[in-house]
Parts: C-alpha cells; sequence; structure tokens
C-alpha cells in the first residue's frame, strides 16, 4: 500500500475523480482499488454475503408467494404483551433500534480510531459489541417464545408450513453474523486499546471491522422490511 | 500511508444519519402499527427500507467518499439479484395457481 501510494505521488498525474478516474483506476496497470488492500477483501467478503442473504430473501419470498395456506401475520406472531396489552411487534422494533444504535457507536468509534484516541474507541467498540450482544439475546428470546408456541422448520399452528424454516434459517444465519461480529469486534477493541496498531499506525483495522458491523445492520434492514413487516 | 485518505468526517454527519435511521424505522413500524394494506403498505415498507440501506451504506460505511472504482465494484453486481427476483415471482406465481389446481377446491 505505502509503495503504491508512493507512485502516485511520483508520478505526474494524479488521481482524476469521477468517471475519467474509474477508467483510469480500471485499465491501467495499477493496483485498481485505491484503499487498503483488507479493506477491499471486505468489500468483496460482503458483496459475497449480499448474494447469501439476497439468495435466502429470494427463496423465502418464492415460497410465501406460491403457499396456498395464509401466512401467519407477522405482526400477531411477534407481539408481546406488556402491562395488559399486546404491542404488535414491538421486540422486532426494540431490536431495531438497538442495531441502528450499535451501527452508530461504531461509526464514532472508527472516526476516534483514525484521531488516535484509542480509550474512546475501544470503550464505543465494546458498546457497540454489548448492544449486538443484547441483539442476539432478543433474539434467543424471541426463538424460545416461538419454539413454546410449537413453531418448527417444517409446520407450525399458525398457518403455512414454510414459515418456520424461513424464520429460523434467515435470522438463524444473521443472528450468527452478530455473533460474530461481537467476538471479532471484542477483540479489535482489546488490541487497540493494547496500542497493537500504534505501532504501525494502521487504524483501517477498525474501518474494516466497521464494515462488517454495518453490514450486519443493512441486513437487518432487510430482513425488517421484508420478512416481519411485509 | 498518511496522504492516502482516511475516512475523517465531521461527527455531526454520524449523529444526522444516526437520527435518521431512528425516524425512518419509527415510520416503517408505523406502517404496521396503523394496519396500512396492499400496495400502500408494500410500496412504503420498500421505500423505507431502501433510503435506510442507502443511509446506512453510503455514509456509516462511507461508500459515498470512495473513488467510483471501488463503488462500481461493489454496488452493481448485487443488481444481478433483480433478475433472480423477477424469476422467482415468475416461479411462485406459477407453482401457486399449479398448486391451486391440484390441491385446491
Amino acid at each position: 500500500m505505502t509503495q503504491h501510494a508512493e507512485t502516485n505521488t511520483a508520478g505526474a498525474l494524479a488521481p482524476s475523480s469521477g468517471l475519467r478516474g474509474l477508467v483510469a483506476d480500471w485499465s491501467s496497470d495499477v493496483q485498481a482499488f485505491q484503499v487498503p488492500w483488507g479493506k477491499a477483501m471486505m468489500w468483496i467478503f460482503l458483496l459475497s454475503d449480499t448474494f447469501i442473504f439476497g439468495s435466502f430473501l429470494t427463496g423465502y419470498m418464492t415460497v410465501r408467494m406460491s403457499t396456498t395456506v395464509p401466512w401467519p401475520n407477522p405482526s400477531e406472531v411477534f407481539a408481546l404483551t406488556i402491562g395488559g396489552t399486546e404491542i404488535p411487534l414491538i421486540l422486532i422494533a426494540i431490536m431495531t433500534f438497538i442495531l441502528i444504535s450499535s451501527s452508530g457507536t461504531m461509526a464514532m468509534a472508527v472516526n476516534f480510531a483514525y484521531r488516535r484516541d484509542r480509550v474512546k474507541t475501544t470503550a464505543l467498540m465494546l458498546a457497540t459489541a454489548a448492544f449486538g450482544a443484547t441483539f442476539v439475546g432478543m433474539q434467543a428470546f424471541e426463538w424460545t417464545k416461538l419454539i413454546i408456541e410449537g413453531v418448527r422448520p417444517w409446520g407450525n399452528p399458525m398457518g403455512a408450513a414454510q414459515f418456520g424454516s424461513c424464520f429460523f434459517m434467515i435470522t438463524g444465519f444473521h443472528g450468527l453474523h452478530v455473533t460474530v461480529g461481537v467476538i471479532y469486534l471484542s477483540i479489535v477493541a482489546l488490541r487497540v486499546l493494547r496500542g497493537r496498531y500504534e505501532r504501525t499506525g494502521n487504524y483501517h483495522i477498525v474501518e474494516i471491522a466497521g464494515l462488517y458491523w454495518h453490514f450486519v445492520d443493512l441486513v437487518w434492514v432487510f430482513i425488517f422490511a421484508l420478512f416481519y413487516l411485509w | 500511508m498518511e496522504h492516502a485518505q482516511t475516512q475523517q468526517h465531521p461527527i455531526s454527519v454520524y449523529f444526522t444519519v444516526w437520527g435518521l435511521l431512528f425516524v425512518l424505522s419509527t415510520l416503517s413500524y408505523l406502517v404496521d402499527y396503523l394496519h396500512l394494506h396492499g400496495y400502500l403498505r408494500w410500496s412504503l415498507i420498500l421505500v423505507f427500507m431502501l433510503m435506510k440501506a442507502g443511509l446506512i451504506v453510503a455514509v456509516f460505511m462511507h461508500m459515498r467518499w470512495e473513488r467510483l472504482a471501488l463503488m462500481y465494484a461493489i454496488l452493481t453486481p448485487p443488481l444481478c439479484l433483480l433478475v433472480l427476483i423477477t424469476l422467482m415471482a415468475i416461479e411462485g406465481d406459477y407453482t401457486f395457481i399449479t398448486r391451486g389446481l391440484f390441491f385446491g377446491q
């Protein structure tokens, strides 16, 4: 990366922007993506993950469209009774706000990492991980509740049999991503605190971890809209 | 490394997006809470979903400050999913009608 950056400044031409820059980046005999390799790799991994979740959601929509039995109403299935009144979808709404907040703290963590404020970065990353852990905890609660009510991957008392398999597969895969993210963020946060990146000054690691975390939030936006609200 | 741009933006940008995401989430929750139905419900859900996704990718993931080379490499391939969605929508309809013919009545 350093070498590449040097060639850029050494060359007479500064990298142009816009479409001209796109053509120059892709057609010249140079590194195409002018970002640290880790960041480019994370983006490409996230792209492949987009296809995984895209296929899951498309598959879910296909079975939902093709079933002749009415689909269980998510608004009622995921309702909680709080203080005697039944509030539709409230648990999912809270989970959504928690995940958005975690994305907010993560974005701030990246910002403080580039300012080399190690304590604030670590604190914000650990807060993000804590929000993530809370999210997984609430998901475990939700799974337990549904399993007690008799929802299984092969059937359920509320309606179309495909509901269970779609629910467990999509939210399970997303929950797995959140869990992995919590571990990933905790490791990076502790390394920041110990000053591991201070020696090289390479705080891109935090931004790359952030990309993964924002992606987890991004996937939830689609699951929330297409599975829970639809 | 120093002059290779780092993603350093004012904190207020993040707070604004954070707030907007809260507002959009509340709005999409209200779509369900107010029992909207049919095309109004679906289009509102999709609009709020795409707005939230756009904000996350553009600002939180810093895509709007990246070079076009990366932007195009990452953002155009998912459009292939539209082909899959179209094909599966046709397939889903077909299965539904076939099931109606054989199991229905």
